[in-house]
């Protein structure tokens, strides 16, 4: 069924969809649709999930994890200050091997108080375990969100669903909203071998040795290592169920670019109108766009990025003090991979500023203007007021 | 690609409008992508929309600067704003206002086109005299100068979003669609 | 009461052996965290009132009601004095365990 909906509300369907036994949420802007449209779905019994109203977004995240201990498919949504206040209840939900699935809208971080959108929210979590997914396009919202409760659930890892604040959230979009019944098809129930149980009683996370929670750790990491193969193999199969094909990364005339973008999100969408209109004035352009951040994709990384002649890894973030986070992920994919490949990088964006083909057309000026062999350490900032 | 830009007060329906459009647009097969002017909003508050249309699917996320057409559901903002700041020349700029065309002289470079859809609103009876709910009656009216979608289509897309009096939107956004007229700024 | 279960200590080789999640192996209820205790709590029944505030404090859950009266469990307790401070009666003492 197409239906015009707006970003928030396909993160709503994927919800509905996944079947979604327990959510607990606290209303933020730019996320309080998504919830708005999942207590009426509860309520009109659409949705048969147990909906727990909840005081803060630490105590929406305590719910899911213990709803999800005990066996519960569970879903929550937040954005910058209030997943900023879920963190140490992100590493329990890793840690617990917890496989919560979560929107989050990209929201700048206060101060300056902010409902625009920029991605420091999400990656400043980038630490704690969680898979990160990000979305360009509803449509791509409402697929993954169905795809991470089957990927998350297969690999006992939490997820994240990302989009942008109103560039992706509030914008109405043609969705093609699946049939239950398939969905069903490509969703089984959550069974999760161990949880909480009274017919076998166990304590989960309790006080754990240097003997023991290394191993443990060791175990999460292999774990994530997993991902990506079962990213791409889940959407496979989604494909061929639904028609649509989504995985770690989307390509867009890279087989031969002189000047490679590297981006994410709804820019990575933009990125694509620079390349046709670069193309059409004779400047061979293409664009990378990752779609899952964590865990990182190093082949697919180095396999799109090994052709091009040069990269620009385009960041609506900034790891202060340091450099772009999506640059500096990339750089380091690379390193030993691609010698002599110049890779530089460009903020934009930050605090929701607009990010715009031009934005584009001026990063690809400023590559190619740079000699191949200086290395370009410093951030390239793009559209800052000097 | 088509690009259109409305104008509103807060509380108006401006959003609802573009939803609608937005609707059925989709329905008649088309991509389509709709958005409010993102920010925090109050009733009586200048309220920005926007919508592009296109046979093939929209990859620009950027907010849209020149848009190629514009639509003014309050003609109050007509003094407050400029409301064509950025509209591509040759483009259209839809007023709901009783006047004629010519008598928009500060448009002479842009086509102008009018339908008094606070007075179709009121006849069918759509909110109150104080405030009439015009956005389904514009709504008839972009969609015949700007052909966006068929006439069948909007009336289908305004049953779906209103549940209350839907006919009698549906008669509004019939009579805008046939009493909408163009002209030009500069002439009679 | 409880049956008595000798626990043996567990020793993993390799990490293909851990569990998934770090998770206690067994139930708590072998895990008597009464050993844990500096002092218990010893309630005067002459005195209480049976208003169940202990029962209801005990974040243990290591004080029954049988009968009607309050029993300590004392192979749960950890002797955190809660009970003692929140007794309206002021019955209950806390007193140091002879080891």
């Amino acid at each position: 069924m197409k239906k015009v909906i707006m970003g928030n509300h396909a993160l709503s369907w994927g919800a509905q969809l996944g079947r979604a036994q327990v959510i607990a949420a606290y209303p933020i802007t730019p996320q309080t649709q998504v919830v708005e449209l999942l207590s009426e779905m509860c309520a009109s019994q659409a949705l048969n999930a147990k909906f727990i109203k909840v005081e803060s977004e630490h105590s929406a995240m305590a719910a899911c994890l213990g709803a999800s201990l005990a066996g519960a498919r569970t879903f929550t949504a937040t954005s910058s200050q209030g997943l900023a206040l879920m963190h140490e209840l992100l590493h329990w939900a890793s840690g617990g091997r917890l496989p919560v699935v979560m929107g989050n809208i990209n929201r700048a971080m206060a101060p300056g108080w902010s409902i625009w959108t920029d991605q420091n929210d999400s990656l400043s979590q980038r630490d704690t375990g969680w898979m990160q997914y990000y979305c360009a396009s509803n449509q791509e919202v409402l697929d993954t969100t169905i795809q991470a409760f089957k990927v998350s659930e297969a690999l006992a890892i939490p997820s994240m669903v990302i989009l942008d604040a109103f560039a992706l959230s509030h914008t109405y979009e043609v969705v093609d909203i699946p049939d239950q019944d398939k969905v069903d098809k490509y969703l089984p129930p959550f069974r999760p071998k161990l949880r909480l149980s009274s017919d076998d009683p166990h304590a989960f996370g309790g006080l754990t040795s240097p003997e023991h929670y290394y191993e443990l750790r060791y175990k999460l990491q292999k774990d994530m290592e997993r991902a990506p193969a079962l990213i791409e193999e889940t959407g496979r199969e989604y494909e061929k169920m639904f028609g649509r094909r989504l995985g770690l990364a989307e390509d867009y005339q890279c087989s031969d670019a002189e000047i490679l973008f590297i981006t994410s999100a709804t820019a990575g969408y933009t990125a694509r109108v620079a390349v046709d209109a670069l193309r059409a004035e004779g400047i061979k352009a293409g664009n990378l766009r990752l779609r899952v951040f964590r865990p990182f994709p190093f082949d697919k990384v180095r396999e799109v990025a090994r052709r091009a002649g040069r990269v620009a890894v385009v960041d609506r973030n900034l790891s202060w003090g340091c450099h772009g986070i999506f640059y500096q992920e990339v750089k380091s994919a690379l390193y030993g991979h691609t010698d002599g490949l110049p890779v530089t990088g460009y903020v934009a964006g930050l605090g929701g500023r607009d990010i715009t083909p031009e934005t584009f057309k001026e990063i690809a000026r400023d590559a190619l203007s740079r000699k191949k062999n200086e290395p370009a350490e410093e951030i390239v900032w793009i559209g800052v007021k000097r | 690609m088509i690009e259109i830009r409305f104008h509103g007060r807060g509380g108006q329906g401006t959003v609802m409008a573009s939803k609608i459009l937005a609707d059925a647009i989709a329905k008649d097969g088309k991509y389509v992508q709709a958005y409010p002017e993102f920010g925090v909003e109050r009733r009586g508050a200048p309220v920005f929309a926007f919508i592009r249309i296109d046979d093939k699917p929209i990859y620009d996320k950027s907010k849209i600067y020149t848009p190629d057409h514009v639509v003014v559901l309050e003609p109050t903002l007509v003094e407050a704003l400029d409301l064509t700041e950025g509209l591509k020349p040759g483009g259209t700029i839809l007023i709901n206002t009783d006047k004629k065309p010519g008598d928009f002289k500060q448009y002479a470079k842009f086509k102008v086109a009018v339908v008094d859809a606070t007075g179709i609103a009121i006849k069918n009876k759509l909110g109150t005299l104080a405030a009439p709910i015009i956005n389904t009656a514009i709504s008839g009216a972009v969609v015949k100068i700007f052909r966006l979608a068929r006439l069948e289509s909007l009336f289908d897309s305004i049953r779906e979003a209103i549940s209350l009096s839907p006919e009698d939107n549906v008669r509004a956004a019939q009579e805008a669609f046939e009493r909408v007229v163009t002209g030009n700024g500069a002439k009679k | 009461m409880k049956k008595k279960k000798s626990l043996e200590r567990i020793v993993f080789a390799s990490e293909s052996e851990f569990p998934l999640m770090p998770m206690s192996l067994g139930t708590m209820h072998y895990n008597r965290t009464g050993a844990w205790r500096n002092i218990k709590p010893v309630i005067d029944l002459d005195k209480c009132i049976q208003c169940g505030i202990c029962w209801k404090f005990c974040p243990d859950v290591a004080i029954l009601i049988q009968d009607e009266w309050p029993v300590v469990d004392y192979d749960y307790c950890k002797g955190c004095g809660i009970c003692a401070e929140e007794c309206p009666s002021k019955c209950i003492a806390m007193v140091e365990e002879k080891k």
